[in-house]
């Protein structure tokens, strides 16, 4: 382990660290430009120069290019070193007169103005705003060796050296990634030179799109386990194999970007299905304007804007900026309509109440809640309606026909208007409003006939997951311990999540614990004498109960999955698979019997 | 017997938890039907063996009802759909041996759907009262005399 004296200090480094490194390790400060901890060095600013004492013989270096040698005697702040950094300060600040960097190390080395002239009028920095740059080449580096861009390359030498993109043409291969700009330790480069193309910002998913993310980044604050997330499409080292900025700035060794998916077999006594709900698409009601009106915002972008950790702090504002005066809400978006879902969302009502309740309470907008049917069904929710029937909000008895921004008056003048009928009135209203809150409705996942297929559990009409029975057997599943919790069984509130939640996990107790299962006394059975191992039966079974056999050639039947169907007893060609208490010669002969 | 007052015999192949359901249905509702359907309950629709609908018409019926849960409603998940596929074979079949299509049925009839089980009833006794008696024995003997 290499020890060296630092301004009459013992330092002791690992071998193969810099001069600069040791001097840092030992809490010493020395000025520099063009160092940075995910570039290898380079020594172009020179600020680092030390003077190092080798058998009595004296000699300038930068440090941060000068690996630290044992016995090694250096001297970081000496005459000569000051001397030679304000000469730097000098010539850097006749280059780059405004940039703030410069100007700042050039004040904490004592000098405040140049004896130089400016070199040349050329540019030093093509790329950049004003031409202040100091030919450091963090850019330049950054780009090639830890991007794996090289977008920006030095062009020419000596006084006409400059930062530019090939043939200073506009860069096609610049991945907007911005590290070049951040990285420039002047301010000078700007990656809109760079490039034609602007970058563009990558949509938060948690925040509907309202705001943006980075590559790297946690999902929403309460994600289980709370880590930070990389997404494959957008992080800089699954397109060009660089970057890795984050796995160098990570201090817990935490990120490794070679991690791959992997598939884990785990074997279990239970299931429970929680695979919620997808949002109804407002894009597909055309006539509502969603993604055409900038007004129009469905439920949960509503519920995000009015959230205090959301993209306007808790403030409801409208796209541009203001706060609105009225405000519309749709109910049943997708939901109680042929075209669409013809069921309940259940949910809608209660969070367009909320909302408007929200609304009042923040904004004082007038609220204006067009509905088909007020369904306030669970505790409290009644009084809640109430209470807001109380607080000035209006509600319109009819769906909504159309939402426009052409206006037939001047009080309509830029504003939204929600035609509907009012069935009470018995006439058609057109109401001008800010702000139009679509209250979408739910519907089932897009992955649940995928899982379906996996699980081998039904789905009712409407696409949401099965039920044994709808009123004695809620959570379970036709296939025993499988049992389904919350919005992946229907629409469903948070109240009735969690009791069908609790239900389920005591369902799937209750199994495991009892340590033993009943089976039906009908059930399928192969003779393996006849079996000829066509496996038919496998391709009819609906539950995977009946497996193949390699080493014996024949078909046999899971009796704890078996739930005794027939349909393989139908299927089978050679009368090896039979029922219990079904057999093929007792129906023949329940057959001739109503016949006799 | 004459034409006139002939009565059809239907077996019919009801799926335990849809159609036998629907059928016990039709009773409890005191819904009126012809006395024709002579039940077979089976555990589902897809457990019908096209050898029974054979069976059944060569030892005697007239016709036969198979009825099984709604697409979708599958007490067994998808034993329905089996049968749905064997029933345009089993059809083919019988095509060739010259039994007429009407004969045979496949019917969806859900649990609730007693008025519709005792629809279908009606209507096939009516098609087989106006195809008249199927004649098993005569046409085998027919057809085996024609090869």
């Amino acid at each position: 382990m290499p020890s060296l004296i630092i301004d009459g200090r013992k330092i002791e480094v690992e071998s193969g660290v810099t001069v600069l490194e040791a001097a840092r390790a030992g809490g010493l400060h020395i000025p520099t430009l063009c160092d940075h901890e995910s570039l290898s060095p380079y020594g172009a600013c020179r600020f680092c120069t030390v003077e190092v004492i080798r058998r009595g013989r004296t000699r300038l270096y930068t440090s941060c290019t000068l690996p630290a040698a044992d016995g090694m005697e250096v001297r970081t702040n000496s005459e000569p070193v000051q001397k030679i950094r304000r000469i730097l300060a000098e010539l850097m600040l006749a280059r780059c007169p405004h940039s703030e960097p410069v100007v700042k190390l050039a004040a904490e080395l004592g000098v405040t103005k140049s004896r130089f002239r400016s070199p040349r009028a050329k540019e030093s920095c093509l790329v950049g705003e004003h031409g202040e740059c100091i030919l450091c080449g963090m850019c330049v580096r950054l780009c090639e060796d830890v991007m794996k861009v090289g977008a920006l390359a030095f062009e020419g030498r000596g006084g006409y050296r400059t930062v530019t993109t090939p043939f200073r043409e506009p860069s096609e291969v610049c991945r907007l990634c911005g590290a070049c700009e951040s990285i420039c330790p002047t301010g000078s480069i700007k990656q809109a030179k760079i490039t034609d193309r602007r970058p563009r910002p990558i949509p938060f998913e948690f925040e509907q799109g309202l705001a943006s993310r980075k590559p790297i980044y946690l999902q929403f604050p309460q994600a289980v386990p709370r880590v930070p997330v990389i997404d494959r499409d957008s992080c800089m080292n699954f397109r060009t194999g660089g970057c890795k900025t984050c796995e160098d700035n990570c201090t817990a060794g935490a990120i490794d970007h070679s991690a791959e998916d992997e598939i884990r077999e785990i074997k279990v006594g239970a299931v429970v299905v929680a695979t919620g709900f997808d949002v109804f698409d407002a894009r597909v009601i055309a006539r509502y304007g969603y993604g055409r009106l900038p007004g129009v915002i469905t439920a949960l972008e509503f519920e995000r804007i009015c959230h205090a950790s959301g993209p306007t702090s808790g403030k409801i504002v409208t796209a541009d900026g203001r706060v609105p005066r009225a405000v519309a809400i749709v109910h049943c978006v997708g939901s109680r309509d042929v075209n669409h879902q013809e069921y309940c969302s259940r949910v809608c009502c209660m969070y367009s109440l909320k909302f408007a309740h929200l609304v009042k309470e923040k904004t004082g907008a007038q609220v204006t809640n067009f509905y088909i049917d007020m369904r306030a069904f669970g505790k409290g929710y009644e009084e809640f309606y109430k209470r807001l029937l109380a607080e000035d909000v209006t509600f319109v008895r009819g769906k909504v026909g159309e939402i426009t921004n052409v206006a037939l008056g001047p009080e309509e003048e830029g504003k939204l208007i929600v035609v509907a009928e009012d069935t009470l009135l018995g006439m058609v209203r057109r109401v001008p409003v800010d702000m139009v809150v679509l209250s979408t409705g739910l519907k089932p996942g897009a992955d649940a006939e995928k899982l379906n297929q996996v699980l081998s559990i039904t789905r009712s009409k409407d696409g949401f997951f099965a039920e044994k029975h709808p009123k004695l057997a809620p959570v379970d599943t036709p296939s025993d311990g499988i049992f389904l919790a919350g919005a992946c069984q229907g629409p469903k509130d948070i109240p009735d999540s969690v009791a069908q939640g609790a239900a389920a996990a005591a369902g799937a107790l209750s199994l495991m614990d009892r340590g033993s299962i009943v089976l039906e006394p009908i059930r399928a059975r192969i003779n393996e004498d006849v079996c000829g191992g066509c496996q038919i039966c496998v391709a009819n079974c609906p539950y995977s109960a009946v497996e193949y056999d390699r080493e014996k050639g024949v078909s046999m039947v899971h009796e704890e999955l078996c739930k005794g169907c027939g349909t393989c007893v139908a299927g089978c060609p050679s009368g090896a698979a039979q029922q219990e208490n079904f057999e093929d010669r007792q129906i023949i002969a329940e057959v001739e019997g109503v016949l006799f | 017997m004459t034409e006139q007052n002939f009565e059809p015999v239907i077996v019919g192949f009801l799926c335990q938890w849809c159609s036998y359901t629907g059928a016990d249905l039709a009773g409890t509702s005191r819904l009126e039907y012809p006395p024709t359907l002579r039940t077979v309950r089976v555990m589902c629709s897809g457990r019908v063996d096209p050898t029974f609908v054979v069976t059944a018409l060569a030892d005697g019926a007239d016709g036969v009802l198979i009825a099984g849960c709604h697409p979708g409603d599958c007490h067994y998940s998808e034993g329905n759909y089996r049968a749905m596929r064997r029933y345009p074979l089993l059809m083919k079949l019988l095509d060739q041996f010259g039994i007429e299509k009407e004969r045979v049925r496949l019917e969806w009839i859900s649990a609730s759907e007693g008025d519709k089980f005792a629809r279908v009833v009606r209507e096939m006794t009516e098609q087989l009262k106006a195809l008249g008696p199927l004649n098993w024995q005569k046409r085998s003997a027919a057809l085996s005399g024609a090869a």
